[in-house]
């Protein structure tokens, strides 16, 4: 990573288009994170999945017949500046 | 895929590197190449390998099939890798207006072996597959006679053989070639993960262009300061190009990178102001027709939504339409389409018909605004870049022909959509004729 940033995990959702056959179950369980296109497969934020969400976001995956819908971590770098207003606002 | 195209040998510059021995006329053969070319080196040893790597590492070659990924970068996440990887040298040159790697491999295989050779001691290779499909018989036969050739004089460490993989569209996308070598059906596949290599059967996978390691072959010879000695700072060398469309002598053409493109088209004979430019490929995007000042290079072509591509440099002839040109090329892509992914297989059809539909004049009032809808949602969501290919070109379109567009969309076409196609959309059919009145 770049020198002086720092990195945090989150959980992400991710499709896998070739398995996906638009079953929908996942925006019906999580339609603040997946929403349908016309065709009916799913569109799934990039925003990481909050905490809060985190539960009907296992459910969604666990319940795909396809096996299509994945959690995945990933690791984003936080700027030095944000960083600093954290330490500073303690 | 029946794209007739010969050499363009513009002997009036000095930028002749890949194209070396055809320019000067010279044939395919060993000793000719060696003649002109001198033997490329012996890497028995780490630190001649080392010293290779750097070169290649600093002399900023991008991958020449369309993506433009670093070349050093992806040798060296294979040369990091445990087992001995398996090379794949793709020469599928699955867009149909490019001719580029064909020719090369008819007019210096020796160059592209010999690049391969180089990269396969840099990441350890077990093996390398020259992968062209049967139907470009002209390339596939001047391979298959160079391998032989220096089978014969035992000239190569690194075992090589010909494979002939189904000519399609995507069947030369990395994934798909790998799935195809490892016995599979030649699709692309899902690879969450695109900084892992790929692996048949546990060994990783490096898959090279053609014109790539024809590339590299000259590093590894003359070194990274000849190599950047010609082209921009930032994107150095030069490249191959096919000149396609409406120029007088279409053909494969070796550029400096950053070279105009108007005086590439100069050098193949621009009869006129193009209608527009096609820049990459199929899954590219034009440019206005009037914009030939632009350099062809990365940086520049980024600017426009348009990029270097599989270098491609298509025009479009001024009495032609570009929203019916579009069209037949987006019906192409979604005939290409592997009907894996939902977006791609149900997207880019519904796309090619609102661009049919508004080429003929038989558009609906609300065909627009869902044109740009579903050019919104489709891209970023396959597992190659098939649809987002088609989406940039079909974006780009909206953007080059945009007053020619609102007209299209007030069910006024221009006189062009009745000019034939430009450019060789194999399997399409025609354009339905869509007659007034289909569509309130």
């Amino acid at each position: 990573m770049d020198h002086g940033h720092e990195t945090v995990s989150e959980l992400q959702l991710r499709v896998d288009p070739v398995a996906c056959d638009a079953f929908g179950y996942c925006a019906e369980l999580l339609p603040e994170l997946v929403t349908l296109d016309e065709w009916g497969y799913p569109i799934v934020s990039d925003r990481a999945v909050p905490p809060a969400l985190l539960e009907l976001a296992r459910r969604a995956v666990a319940e795909c017949p396809r096996r299509a819908l994945s959690l995945e971590v990933r690791q984003r770098a936080v700027k030095p500046k944000r960083v600093r207003l954290a330490s500073s606002r303690r | 895929m029946t794209t007739t195209t010969t050499t363009t040998t513009a002997t009036l510059r000095d930028t002749s590197r890949l194209l070396a021995v055809a320019d000067n006329g010279g044939g395919p053969d060993l000793d000719t190449h060696l003649q002109v070319h001198g033997p490329a080196p012996q890497l028995t040893r780490a630190a001649e390998r080392d010293a290779v790597s750097d070169a290649l590492s600093r002399c900023g070659l991008t991958g020449r099939g369309g993506a433009g990924f670093a070349t050093a970068r992806k040798v060296d996440l294979l040369a990091r890798q445990r087992h001995r990887p398996l090379l794949l040298v793709n020469a599928m040159e699955g867009e149909p207006a490019s001719a580029k790697d064909r020719v090369l491999l008819e007019r210096s295989p020796h160059l592209v072996l010999d690049g391969a050779q180089v990269a396969a001691s840099l990441v350890r290779a077990s093996r390398i597959v020259l992968c062209v499909p049967a139907e470009h018989g002209g390339a596939a036969h001047a391979a298959h006679v160079a391998l032989a050739e220096r089978a014969r004089r035992h000239l190569d460490p690194v075992r090589m053989e010909l494979a002939a993989p189904p000519a399609r569209y995507a069947a030369g996308e990395e994934s798909a070639l790998a799935d195809w070598v490892a016995g599979g059906s030649g699709l692309p596949t899902f690879r969450p993960d695109k900084g892992q290599p790929m692996t048949v059967r546990r060994s990783p996978v490096l898959v090279q262009n053609a014109e790539t390691l024809a590339h590299v072959a000259l590093v590894a010879r003359h070194g990274d300061g000849w190599f950047r000695s010609v082209g921009l700072p930032e994107a150095a060398g030069t490249t191959l190009v096919t000149v396609a469309g409406a120029v007088e002598r279409p053909g494969v053409m070796e550029v400096e990178l950053g070279t105009p493109v108007g005086r590439i088209l100069d050098w193949a004979g621009l009869p006129g102001p193009p209608g527009g430019v096609l820049l990459g490929g199929y899954g590219g995007a034009w440019i206005d027709g009037s914009d030939l000042d632009v350099p062809f290079a990365p940086a520049a072509l980024r600017q426009r939504g348009a990029a270097v591509g599989a270098g491609v440099i298509g025009v479009l002839s001024a009495g032609a339409c570009g929203v019916a040109e579009t069209a037949r090329l987006v019906a192409y892509l979604a005939d290409e389409s592997a009907g894996q992914c939902g977006p791609c297989m149900f997207g880019l059809p519904a796309v090619a018909e609102d661009l049919d539909r508004l080429a003929v004049g038989a558009a609906d009032p609300a065909l627009l605004e869902r044109l740009r809808r579903r050019l919104e949602v489709i891209p970023g969501r396959g597992a190659c870049g098939l649809p987002d290919g088609a989406v940039r070109l079909a974006q780009s379109a909206l953007r080059v022909f945009g007053s020619d567009v609102a007209n299209h969309a007030r069910r006024r076409p221009c006189p062009g959509w009745a000019h034939g196609p430009t450019f060789p959309t194999p399997g399409v059919r025609r354009m339905s004729l869509w007659t007034t009145g289909t569509r309130r």
